[in-house]
């Protein structure tokens, strides 16, 4: 069979316990060969778990694992030459430095001694390190240390690049930064299996993705298809200066607007925001009315798009703020 | 040949991070100075008793030597999450174990070289049989260092490698018959001795220093062989059944 039509990674029914805790449950799904593929789901879901059984660190209870034509179940460690590992947290030597860590890296893959500093060379001036190279590992700030772990698991140009949460804990600008050059890693045929909790994340980078909730896959698609359902819909976000209750007037002003206009459906994802969501278009001026002549004032009411993470609310049935945001979590690093 | 470069960089790599550091230099110095004294000292049968107490110095310094670095390369490394690394590379879980392995075996050579070239700068050891000798302290070496390799992978943290070494160590410096003869003991305890791989190179090096062992010394030797092969075994069995779980 050609290598193009065999998927990079395939997994059926796949299981994992660790006693009583269920971490994977019978999951099944494929990788194309060069897709960026995106796993997405809350804290403890199973992702870091998953990672592990694919690249070797952990053996399943049941099923089975393909990577390209490589039986991984059969032989764990036989497809390691294939994979590059990002693990969730840095794990690099701290008393090496940045440029022997990445060098460290390269040799472990049988890479020569020119080759290993070259591309040392070249990553830590990729990842904006090069003034820290000779610096100990142990010294850099967190998000220099997620940039170097990242270097450290492409140096060797692994065919397929395992990334665990890898914009966790990074500033905003950082994280575009290296969102750009997985994109780029993506193009240039690495095929990519990404996991994260930001779905604006999962939705900007991956082409196919699948939502992962407690140890089973509840939804798994092409952005494009799992989006298509949602395209149906009419939303739109209000956001009040000022007026807003705060409970329990909210309940009340919440009832009130549901009888006055049963065709639409309301939600709070924030202090002073009201959410509205209909199968056809909402007229904006009467629901304005209601809520000036119920005191409060409406600063601004805009159209919503559907985001994945409609999707994900109603796949999984979770709320919307177990999943995480990049804006919350600016980190201290780079 | 792509293997060997990475063989060669995880044993550099812990020679140079954790060896060649000038706290474990000086104590692989200072201990063997120490353990040598005190029993000089002790014997007080001046520089005549130093062929009779090289070999339990030397024994003792590879054990000390190798089971106390194991904690840190291995254990410290699986601790902080670098040891996945290792696991994740394209190379045979064997021989990436012998290149975590190697640089203890090097090292406790190494410190067994300290209390040998004291005594030979106080007394003459024309009549040891050096090739044996060798032999010896390239079995201890291994043997000890495999012994500490089960120990570390036993543990998870490395205060735990610590105590548990030191309960498997110190009664071996009596039990092996370093420092007297295993004939003294109790014979419940004897029984204990013959299943120390230490008893058997213990029995080698008095064989070689001074001639007097109990067991032939190809028959040490095989067991002493015997006993890396278990142990390294057994180490990698545990490692894949508790960390590639
Ligand atoms: N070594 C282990 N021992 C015991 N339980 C474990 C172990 N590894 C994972 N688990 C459990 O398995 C479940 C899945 O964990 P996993 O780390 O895979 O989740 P995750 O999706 O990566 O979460 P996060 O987003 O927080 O990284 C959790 O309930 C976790 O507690
Ligand atoms: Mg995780």
């Amino acid at each position: 069979m050609p290598a193009e039509s065999q998927p990079a990674i395939a997994v059926s029914r796949l299981s994992k316990s660790f006693g009583a805790v269920r971490a994977v449950a019978g999951v099944d799904f494929t990788v194309g060969a060069g897709e960026l593929f995106g796993f997405l789901g809350p804290n403890g879901a199973g992702k870091t778990t998953i990672i592990n059984l694919l690249t070797g660190l952990a053996r399943p209870d049941a099923g089975t694992i393909r990577v390209g034509d490589i039986d991984c179940t059969a032989r764990p460690r036989a497809a390691q030459h294939l994979l590059g590992v990002v693990p969730d947290e840095s794990n690099l030597y701290p008393e090496l430095s940045g440029f022997d860590n990445l060098c460290f890296c390269a040799a472990l893959y049988g890479l020569g001694k020119k080759e290993r500093q070259t591309r040392a060379e070249e990553l830590l001036a990729a990842f904006e390190l090069s003034g820290a190279a000779a610096r100990k590992f142990a010294g850099y700030s967190k998000g220099m240390k997620r940039r170097l772990t990242i270097a450290a698991g492409i140096i060797h140009r692994p065919a397929i690049l395992f990334l665990d949460e890898p914009t966790t804990g990074i500033d905003v600008a950082s994280a575009r930064r290296l969102r750009q050059l997985i994109a780029q890693l993506n193009q240039d045929g690495t095929t990519i299996f990404l996991t994260t909790h930001y779905i604006e994340e999962a939705e900007r980078l991956c082409r196919r993705i699948a939502f992962i909730v407690e140890g089973r896959i509840v939804g798994c698609d092409t952005v494009a298809n799992l989006l298509e359902p949602e395209r149906e819909k009419y939303g739109l976000l209000v956001v009040c200066s000022e007026g807003m209750p705060a409970q329990p007037g909210l309940r009340n002003l919440q009832d009130k607007l549901a009888a006055a206009f049963p065709d639409l459906a309301f939600t709070i994802p924030a202090p002073e925001q009201l959410r509205v969501e209909a199968a056809a278009p909402i007229r904006v001026a009467p629901l304005v009315r209601f809520l000036e002549e119920a005191g409060i004032e409406v600063a601004e009411a805009r159209r919503l798009r559907p985001t994945l993470e409609d999707v994900f609310v109603k796949i999984t049935g979770l709320g919307r703020e177990i999943m995480g945001r990049e804006k919350e979590k600016r980190g201290n690093g780079g | 040949m792509k293997l060997w470069i990475a063989f060669w960089n995880i044993l550099g790599k812990d020679l140079r991070t954790y060896y060649l550091k000038p706290p474990n230099l000086s104590w692989g110095l200072i201990f063997p100075l120490a353990w040598g004294g005190m029993f000089f000292i002790k014997s007080g049968s001046g520089l005549g008793s130093i062929a009779e107490l090289l070999p339990g110095v030397v024994a003792v310094s590879i054990l000390f030597g190798t089971t106390s670095m194991l904690a840190v390369t291995v254990t410290f490394e699986k601790k902080n999450r670098s040891f996945e690394r290792l696991l994740l590379a394209p190379i045979p879980f064997e021989l990436l174990m012998l290149a975590k392995t190697s640089g203890a075996i090097c090292f406790g050579m190494l410190n067994a070289l300290v209390p040998v070239l004291m005594a030979a700068l106080l007394t003459d050891l024309a009549g040891v049989n050096w090739s044996v000798f060798t032999a010896a302290i390239f079995l201890i070496a291994v043997s000890s260092t495999f012994l500490g390799l089960l120990i570390a992978v036993a543990v998870s943290e490395i205060f735990e490698a610590q105590t548990l070494s030191n309960f498997f160590r110190f009664p071996m410096m009596f039990l092996c018959g370093l420092f007297f003869p295993i004939a003294l003991l109790p014979v419940p305890l004897q029984a204990i001795s013959w299943l120390l791989p230490l008893t058997y190179g213990a029995d080698l090096l008095h064989g070689t220093v001074h001639g007097s062992h109990r067991l032939p010394l190809a028959l040490n030797l095989t067991i002493l062989a015997l006993f890396c092969l278990a142990l390294f075994t057994l180490s990698l069995h545990q490692i894949r059944r508790r960390w590639i779980a």
